[in-house]
């Protein structure tokens, strides 16, 4: 039997196999937040991505198989991992201080769960399509999102998983670099930036989706695909006289 | 002692208890006439004279050298280990550190692996069984050899040294969320996989020492770092981080017959 697959026997092992589902999710989510932000160039740029990841099923099927593997490699072990952690302390502390573990590592066994909800009720609302607007159009994903992330509480939905989703991306990101062994002394500091910086760009960018749509604001691709004859600014002259003519 | 070292009274919260059976309890005592200069030891020295007086059990605590390099002491004050100066033992712990009229929790080092024995006295011996596991290098006996017979470059040779001032006093397993070892069984892996002598049973070493670990019953690492804040040695996580990639070699990459091999000659 191959090695790795002996890998998850042990304490270090479940821990290595969670760090590795964590980057493949890590990847995913990044992929995911800049595709995502199509949506600001109009709904022709969202729906033809949309249509495009679906083109091909080997690679759709792929990432979907890839991604619900891992998640559920992760949640998995994680389970298995916290309730070693929960026998290994029977009677607790009636007083215990915490001096560098900080909210984020503190949260990781609440903001896990939640986030495992979120996906599911994420994946029902604009992958399935049971969309608390009651419309959904398999299509016009554009369309999906701008309807549901006008309705205040639907966005608060998203918005808050966001945050969630920051607290455990802050503490996973440093976390992996421990569990994998991945350390040098020129470069430790840097893993808490880097930590940091990945979470502001994932988590900044996915609420920047429900946040803008909900604020009312449109960009000027959005705006010009709702009246489509409108010429840009920047449309050459004898353009922009016919118009006006 | 200094002009003003004036006495304190401190109220002490005190774990009891009998034996590992015994389910335990807080008891209160009352620290009069303490002196700043004291050390913390000293402090339950000084109640234990008066419980003896009156013909109570005094407080069962571990302690040796009480300079803080035998990793004997070690209790939880208010919810720290070896309570709230950094880079300190209990035993090199001043009185200087409270003011008068506070209020103390005092318990043990809490993990299953470490059962209770009596009050404040924990049995440690599954650091014995870690270190047994794995936690030596094999060499041949006989008459010493020459000094620098083996070069060992600088700079391996000060992290080998950061790592083995582990003095296995186990804050590291008492302020860990998750009642891990793992800054313990890294400190004694990384500090002879930093030395030649340690190379020939590296992988073997890490493998064994890190699978009697989980067989102690300790929690797993989630890099909250609450060791390296507890530890009197100021042992660096970095000794994890490196722990996790010799495990991980020993596992994927390194010869299969590595785990069995090199007994020293």
């Amino acid at each position: 039997m191959p090695r790795v697959l002996l890998l998850h026997q042990t304490s270090l092992g479940k821990k290595a196999i969670v760090a590795v589902t964590g980057v493949v999710m890590f990847g995913f989510l990044t992929g995911h937040m800049l595709g995502n932000l199509q949506v600001f160039r109009g709904p022709e740029a969202l729906n033809h991505y949309a249509a495009l990841l679906k083109a091909t099923a080997p690679l759709l099927w792929g990432t979907r198989i890839v991604v619900l593997t891992s998640v559920i490699a992760h949640i998995y072990f994680s389970m298995m991992l916290a309730a070693q952690s929960g026998d290994a302390r029977p009677t607790p502390y009636a007083k215990r201080e915490n001096n560098t573990a900080n909210l984020a590592s503190m949260s990781m066994r609440l903001s896990g769960p939640t986030l495992g909800l979120f996906i599911v009720y994420h994946l029902l609302h604009l992958t399935l399509g049971f969309s608390p607007t009651g419309v959904h159009s398999e299509t016009d994903v554009y369309a999906n999102v701008m309807s549901s992330f006008s309705i205040w509480w639907l966005a608060a939905i998203y918005i808050v998983a966001q945050l969630m989703l920051g607290l455990h991306l802050f503490h996973g990101a440093w976390s992996f670099f421990q569990t994998l062994g991945l350390n040098h002394p020129r470069y430790n500091a840097l893993r808490r930036y880097f930590a940091a910086g990945i979470t502001l760009l994932i988590v900044g960018g996915n609420i920047l989706i429900p946040s803008v749509i909900l604020s009312g604001y449109r960009t000027q691709a959005q705006l010009d695909a709702e009246t489509p004859a409108a010429p840009a600014d920047d449309a050459p002259v004898e353009a922009r006289n016919i118009v006006v003519e | 002692m200094a002009g003003d070292a004036k006495t304190m009274n401190l109220r002490l919260h005190v774990w009891r208890q009998t034996s590992v059976k015994d389910e335990g309890r807080f008891e209160e005592y009352a620290a009069k006439g303490v002196s700043p200069g004291m050390s913390f030891l000293e402090m339950l020295d000084v109640v234990n004279e008066e419980l003896i007086t009156t013909g109570k059990q005094p407080l069962a605590f571990d302690h040796d050298c009480r300079e803080g390099i035998c990793g004997a002491c070690g209790v939880m004050i208010n919810g720290n280990a070896h309570g709230p100066q950094g880079a300190t033992t209990t035993c090199q712990l001043h009185m200087r550190s409270f003011s008068d009229g506070d209020e103390l929790w005092i318990e043990p080092w809490r993990a299953r692996a470490f059962p209770v024995l009596r009050d404040l006295m924990v049995d440690r011996s599954a650091f014995d069984r870690i270190i047994a596991a794995g936690g030596y290098a094999s060499v041949r006996t006989g008459s010493a050899r020459d000094a620098n017979e083996i070069l060992i470059p600088k700079q391996n040779a000060d992290s080998a040294m950061d790592a083995a001032a582990c003095i296995g006093c186990a804050a590291c397993v008492a302020a860990c969320p998750n009642a891990s070892a793992a800054l313990f069984t890294a400190a004694k892996v990384t500090h002879l996989a930093e030395l030649p002598q340690g190379q020939p049973e590296r992988m073997r070493r890490v493998v064994r020492m890190v699978d009697q670990m989980d067989i102690e019953g300790f929690g797993h690492c989630t890099n909250h770092r609450e060791c390296e804040a507890a530890c009197p040695k100021q042992i660096s996580v970095a000794v994890i981080a490196q722990m996790n990639r010799d495990y991980l070699r020993a596992k994927l990459i390194a010869p299969a017959d590595n785990e069995n091999a090199g007994s020293g000659g």
